[in-house]
């Protein structure tokens, strides 16, 4: 009787937190019909906001590989002074706030900054530009990547490699060889991981874009805007996008997961 | 390194100098201007809310998914993910359209304390859940049958058998969760209506700061953030460090 109670207790929580609105999304953006849902998807402010969402999340995912992949080899390869400290920083961009975050880029990169101020003399924007948001991107997402393949990476041990060294491989082509197979379906969970969050990162993107319609405007800055300008069509239809993007990443965080216990 | 400090560190510290730029008094001004400070006693008052509310149904969410079994539980255990993996816009707006104006059930929680509590309710959900959950599935069920066999009511069982081996995991979900919701921004934005003195929280003032120019007061707002954040992070630390020990 207290199971039964508990579970009731537990799934009405649930569907009145994280079902029903989510349902409530997707009644409002088809309530009338197929068409405008589409219209207002691919609209040309919908389709550039679309691009440049994609133009900041790829680099920012490349970027976060290839420093999750180093920084994750040396913290568990590598015993150094403040190996410590190393790795409490790579999880302080979850503890900070995204606004936060863009604050601290626009005082650093902004135009009347110094590092800004340089690249300005050379006709490179950052603040209000996509440089920028690439930048604001790879703050929010930097753990992910690392968090994913550190412990794996410690599980399947230093034997192998030594073994192809053993062999003659010169170190390139060990971890080439060997550590990236051994590591790859942790990796693909991380980009995953950090590729959902740069699609949908929302906080820092506003501060340092500057929200310029058909410029630095994201699919999430576009439903913001949208719904304040009351065009709840554009705002829902965009919305379930980016969900249907949340829902496919789960599906594919739920099939790499599994893999990565019996490797 | 040199990467984490361009990205990470130089930017971090420029927010602290910068906070600290008019001196002490003026970083005091700052904090404790009427409409700064409401927003922070906010954002502490509501954080804890969710952490303590997050405490109890997270940790009964996480029961539910790993000792009773009913169909559609796959499908439970998927949605516990969705916060995450839901842009926090959407997150905002997802709710305000379920309990914004025209609500379909009536229930109008834009622009109130209320709604932003629902908010961060809604982007913390899975912290308590997904780090109690793994301990829980270890726990070795032999324990409560003897303490039950002993003639430990369930409540009893509960307290002194599964309480303190789950304890470290639910503090540190929770941790997480207040760590969250302090520095959440987006899922808040839209449902609070950012109301001064009323429903601003503090990231959603810290916004407002920047786009009206004031960034020496934007940046000493966010230095509060920021050291209220390290101290839950400390916390947890020690909280891990606590947990592996009894482990």
């Amino acid at each position: 009787m207290a199971k039964v109670s508990l579970r009731v207790v537990a799934l009405t929580y649930l569907l009145f937190l994280l079902v029903l609105p989510v349902a409530v999304i997707c009644w409002r953006t088809f309530a009338n019909g197929f068409g405008p849902f589409w219209d207002a998807l691919t609209a040309p402010s919908a389709v550039h906001a679309f691009q440049v969402t994609l133009q900041v999340a790829i680099p920012a995912v490349i970027a976060n590989t290839i420093f999750g992949v180093g920084v994750a080899i040396l913290l568990v390869r590598h015993r150094f002074v403040g190996r410590k400290v190393l790795s409490a920083l790579i999880d302080l961009p979850l503890a900070v706030s995204p606004v936060v975050v863009g604050l601290a880029l626009i005082l650093v990169y902004g135009r009347f900054a110094p590092i800004g101020g340089w690249f300005a003399d050379r006709g490179i924007d950052i603040i209000f530009a996509i440089p920028g948001m690439i930048l604001a991107t790879i703050f929010v997402s930097l753990p992910l990547v690392v968090r994913a393949i550190a412990p794996v990476l410690e599980e399947i041990g230093i034997e192998q490699e030594q073994a192809a060294w053993t062999l003659g491989a010169t170190s390139w082509q060990a971890f080439r060889r060997v550590t990236i197979p051994a590591i790859r379906w942790a990796l693909a969970y991380g980009m995953v991981l950090a590729l959902a969050r740069c699609l949908g990162e929302y906080g820092a993107v506003a501060v340092v874009s500057g929200n310029l319609v058909d410029q630095t405007q994201t699919l999430t800055l576009f439903v913001q805007e949208r719904f304040g300008n009351f065009d709840a069509q554009s705002a829902y239809a965009a919305s379930f996008a980016l969900a249907v993007i949340a829902v496919a990443t789960l599906l594919l965080i739920q099939l790499l997961r599994p893999k990565e216990g019996t490797r | 390194m040199i990467y984490l400090s361009l990205i990470v560190l130089i930017p971090l510290a420029a927010v602290v100098w910068r906070s600290g730029q008019d001196g002490w008094s003026g970083f005091w001004g700052s904090v404790t201007a009427p409409e700064a400070s409401s927003a922070l006693k906010l954002t502490l008052v509501v954080s804890v809310m969710v952490a303590l509310i997050n405490l109890v149904m997270g940790t009964l969410i996480a029961w539910v998914l790993v000792r009773d079994s009913f169909p559609g539980k796959r499908v439970v255990e998927m949605l516990i993910d969705l916060p995450f993996a839901l842009p926090t816009i959407v997150a905002g707006l997802v709710l305000l359209s379920l309990y914004g104006p025209n609500s379909p059930l009536h229930v109008d929680l834009a622009y109130s304390r209320a709604g932003v509590l629902v908010a961060l309710l809604f982007v913390t959900l899975p912290f308590v859940v997904r780090t109690v959950q793994p301990v829980l599935l270890e726990l070795d069920p032999q324990m409560e049958e003897a303490a039950a066999s002993l003639g430990a009511g369930s409540f009893t069982t509960f307290r002194a058998i599964i309480l303190p081996s789950l304890l470290p995991a639910m503090l540190s979900g929770t941790a997480l969760a207040f760590a969250r919701s302090i520095s959440e921004f987006g899922a808040t934005v839209l449902i609070s209506g950012n109301l001064p003195f009323q429903t601003q929280v503090a990231a959603v003032n810290i916004a407002g700061q920047i786009e009206s120019d004031n960034t020496t007061g934007a940046a000493a707002v966010s230095t509060v953030l920021l050291m209220v954040a390290l101290v839950a992070l400390m916390l947890l630390s020690l909280l891990q460090r606590w947990g592996a020990r009894r482990g």
